[in-house]
């Protein structure tokens, strides 16, 4: 697994990140601006989102229907989306087209038109993002919870509310995106088939001269309370539990992921083993561990009819807090070759690579080669798992259900 | 690249497109049975299978299979439809043999009463997640009320109550209807050694013992008509309209999907800018779906309450207009560019490939490959595309609406 990345930063704060991958035909970007729901003002929550709808819609010499067509006949599967840290785009293409992709999103990222004549539409189409998570209440558990995790604005959803996005005019959002829009800390990251030197001339043709710099961030405590409940006449409650954790930046990450990839992520994982397995408790389970900025925490959901919602809480808690007596060595091994597996096979995929290297970056200020994830992986142990257990214990949990009846908060976590 | 296959005594058939340079191998049994092959009596069986299919055999318990499939470090899983049950893995190409092995084992399993109850109990959750979910039924409805009779209106999950009721000796009924080695096609893509698969599938499924399956073929009758279901507990509208479109083996097949991809796609499409880039729904697109026989277009549509009417008035005037003065040379155009570079990336993972190549295997007993279907593609006219449009209109459809709206005033 010989991959090698080169980066390139300029003097603007810009950071551009390349993988070969010669064997593909593909390649694929990704474009990370740090202009995230973070960012939003109070008031105006689900301005980000709205400004990077708006950048879609006409940006250099194309109008909003040229910027589409344009994409569809060079074949770039595209994206524009906002997360808590990030306003992204993205392409997956043929090679031979990430030049021509590129020119199109240097003109999306610096030169969007943000015009009258689109702005009723962009503002409906948001409206309906916040419309479409309604029905989602699994989505709707984990947001409650992640409110309950982390401090404001790290537990904000990026598609806001329907006043705030009522509220926010023209100017807001040419007023926004003049101040965050920018390039310092901005990261363009490409993976595929290409040639690194032409992609970074390229690249300084089309960003070396953007200026700007970014704002700090001011935070809010997150809610205290262990436990609440979202009263909902569902089929299922939906539970979701949450423990802090390390985030991905800190020395000890790959402790507690192995330690929550024994929990979850494969067919003989304990939560999939004991929830559904040996007693029929759910369809949907599992744990993962979650990175926000520079805090971490391990989440976990299940859905399960309302007859049987205490005892999946029951169970699932259980096997939370049983994390602490440590991992067992099958279990390890197991965990390592599913690792190692998905490891040799993101060879595959230029858009997994080109996330995963920006994705690096943001965290670590440097970019680890699958070289080097498969070393860690491997000296992982039980003992250095189980020595972190003792050490982080899951503990100062936070839970949320939804659905048609309140639940009792197990011992040991309230 | 290269195309091989063999076919065992008792009629199992393997197949596999080989790419000796891809980092992983994709292998899956393709089962043709599914939801068109039960009765209402016995209505979600196929997917119960699918489930009790990892449940264990005489050599292997549950657990058993979990932790093996695991400990070769696979990414696998299975899925049931209309047509067809799929068992895959994806591995390293190191590790084929024993997927293959393993997955072999499966395919005739115990079928233990108590891993039986078990599971039923998380058949019914899995239903009851999706009841939550939306659309909330629709689909299911909207097929049940396109198809009528026809066994294609079967719900691939079943109820909370058919599946209540199956016993486990109606389940080893289908079983031995269904999985027949005659009626079965082990596929696979991607790094693939196989000298090796066919001795390792001769070795594990040589024995098992062939008998004669049918399906019905029957073409669906043309159904058309709006119902609504009121579900107050919702926020949005979801409203699916099925039409009739070109079976698994008709030659419109190309023209047909194109034709869904100018008018339908979920970005760039005609009811792209007149319903989403305007923000007048929430999602509205369409997919075509073909079946052994006979095939669908389904347009979805997710919107505010207050909206649906209107918004269902714009989809049919989009389709009037397509209709009456046919497409472009140029939506043609952008919507060959954009499904053949989606395949050429497709092409890149075996994972992938696999479904395309097993599908195609099944639907058509044929192989194309990426290039083959890239040109199949390219070769289309718009005479051809707009013929497909004649002969397959969207405005003679199904309409079933499930949402907070006790009528919707058309």
């Amino acid at each position: 697994m010989a991959n090698q990345v080169f980066s390139q930063q300029f003097e603007n704060g810009l950071t551009l990140l390349a993988e070969p991958m010669d064997w593909l035909e593909s390649a694929a970007f990704t474009l990370l601006i740090p202009a995230g729901a973070d960012r939003d003002p109070k008031q105006f929550a689900g301005l980000s989102n709205f400004v990077c709808e708006m950048a879609q819609r006409g940006c250099g010499s194309r109008s909003s229907r040229q910027f589409i067509e344009d994409l569809e006949l060079l074949g770039v599967d595209s994206s524009g989306s906002v997360s808590n840290a990030f306003t992204s785009y993205g392409g997956s293409m043929p090679a031979e087209k990430l030049r021509d992709a590129l020119t199109i999103y240097a003109d999306v990222a610096r030169r969007p038109h943000l015009n009258d004549d689109q702005f009723e539409d962009a503002q409906q189409v948001c409206i309906q993002e916040v419309r479409s998570h309604d029905d989602d209440l699994a989505h709707k558990v984990m947001t409650e919870l992640r409110r309950r995790r982390y401090a404001d604005p790290y537990s904000r959803v990026s598609y806001g509310n329907i006043e705030a996005i009522e509220r926010i005019t023209l100017t807001d959002v040419q007023d926004h995106f003049r101040t965050f829009h920018q390039p310092q800390g901005a990261i363009l990251s490409v993976a595929g088939k290409i040639d690194w030197k032409s992609l970074r001339d390229h690249v300084a043709e089309l960003f070396a001269d953007w200026t700007g710099t970014n704002a700090p961030i001011e935070e809010t405590p997150a809610q205290s309370e262990t436990y609440a409940h979202i009263q909902h006449e569902s089929s299922q409650t939906h539970l979701g539990v949450t423990y802090a954790s390390v985030p991905y930046s800190n020395d000890d990450y790959f402790q507690s992921h192995g330690a929550v990839g024994v929990l979850s992520g494969g067919m003989s994982s304990r939560l999939f083993t004991e929830v559904r397995e040996k007693r029929g408790l759910c369809y949907s389970v599992y744990a993962s561990c979650e990175t926000v900025r520079d805090r971490g925490a391990v989440v976990s959901y299940a859905g399960t009819t309302t007859e049987r919602a205490q005892e999946t809480l029951d169970v699932l808690v259980e096997e939370l807090l049983r994390l602490r007596e440590g991992v067992r060595e099958e279990e390890l091994q197991r965990l390592k070759a599913r690792i190692k597996s998905q490891l040799i096979m993101a060879q595959e995929s230029s858009n997994a690579r080109s996330s995963q290297i920006a994705w690096d970056w943001y965290h670590l200020n440097r970019v680890r080669t699958l070289d080097e994830l498969s070393s860690i992986i491997d000296a992982l142990t039980c003992q250095s798992i189980n020595q972190y257990l003792v050490d982080h214990p899951p503990r100062d949990f936070r839970v949320v259900t939804l659905g048609a009846a309140k639940l009792e908060i197990p011992r040991g976590i309230s | 690249m290269e195309f091989r296959r063999q076919t065992l005594d008792n009629g199992l058939e393997v197949i596999a497109e080989i790419s000796p340079k891809a980092y992983s191998t994709a292998l899956g049994f393709f089962v043709n049975a599914g939801s068109r092959d039960e009765t209402d009596e016995i209505s979600g069986v196929s997917h119960f299978l699918e489930h009790m299919v990892f449940k264990g055999t005489p050599t292997r318990s549950a657990e058993d299979v979990n932790r093996e499939l695991d400990e070769i470090g696979s990414q696998s899983n299975a899925f049931t439809s209309e047509e067809h049950t799929v068992y895959y893995a994806r591995v390293l190409p190191e590790n084929q043999s024993r997927a293959t092995d393993l997955l072999s084992d499966i395919m005739r399993p115990s079928l233990r009463d108590e891993d039986f109850d078990m599971e039923k109990q998380v058949i019914i959750e899995e239903i009851a997640k999706y009841e939550d979910q939306p659309p909330f039924g629709a689909f299911e409805k909207c097929m049940a009320a396109h198809f009528g009779d026809h066994p294609l209106g079967r719900s691939v999950l079943g109820t909370a109550e058919t599946v209540g009721a199956l016993t486990s000796q109606q389940m080893r009924a289908y079983f031995e209807q269904r999985y027949s080695p005659g009626n079965i096609v082990l596929v696979a893509s991607g790094n693939v050694d196989f000298d090796q698969l066919v001795a390792d599938a001769e070795r594990n499924c040589g024995s098992w013992t062939p008998f004669k399956v049918s399906r019905e073929q029957a073409r669906a009758a043309e159904h058309s008509g709006l119902s609504v279901i009121q579900k107050e507990t919702a926020a949005q509208e979801y409203v699916v309209q099925i039409a009739n479109g070109p079976a698994a083996d008709d030659e419109d097949r190309y023209p047909a999907r194109l034709m869904a991809t100018i008018i339908g796609d979920d970005t760039g499409s005609r009811l792209f800018w007149e319903l989403i880039d305007t923000g007048r729904a929430e999602f509205a697109s369409i997919s075509p779906y073909e079946f052994q026989g006979t095939g669908i277009f389904m347009t979805y549509l997710a919107c505010m309450p207050e909206d649906t009417a209107e918004c269902l008035e714009q989809i049919r005037r989009v389709f009037e207009e397509s209709q009456r003065n046919g497409l472009t040379e140029d939506e043609l155009l952008r919507a060959k560019s954009k499904i053949c570079s989606d395949l050429v990336r497709h092409n890149e993972s075996p994972a992938r490939r696999l479904f395309s190549v097993g599908n195609n295997w099944l639907q058509r007993t044929a192989y194309k490959t990426v290039r083959e279907t890239v040109d199949s593609y390219e070769r289309v006219t718009l005479d051809e595309v707009n013929a497909a449009l004649a002969k397959y209109p969207l405005t003679v459809s199904t309409i079933v609406a499930v949402g907070p709206s006790s009528d919707i005033a058309t």
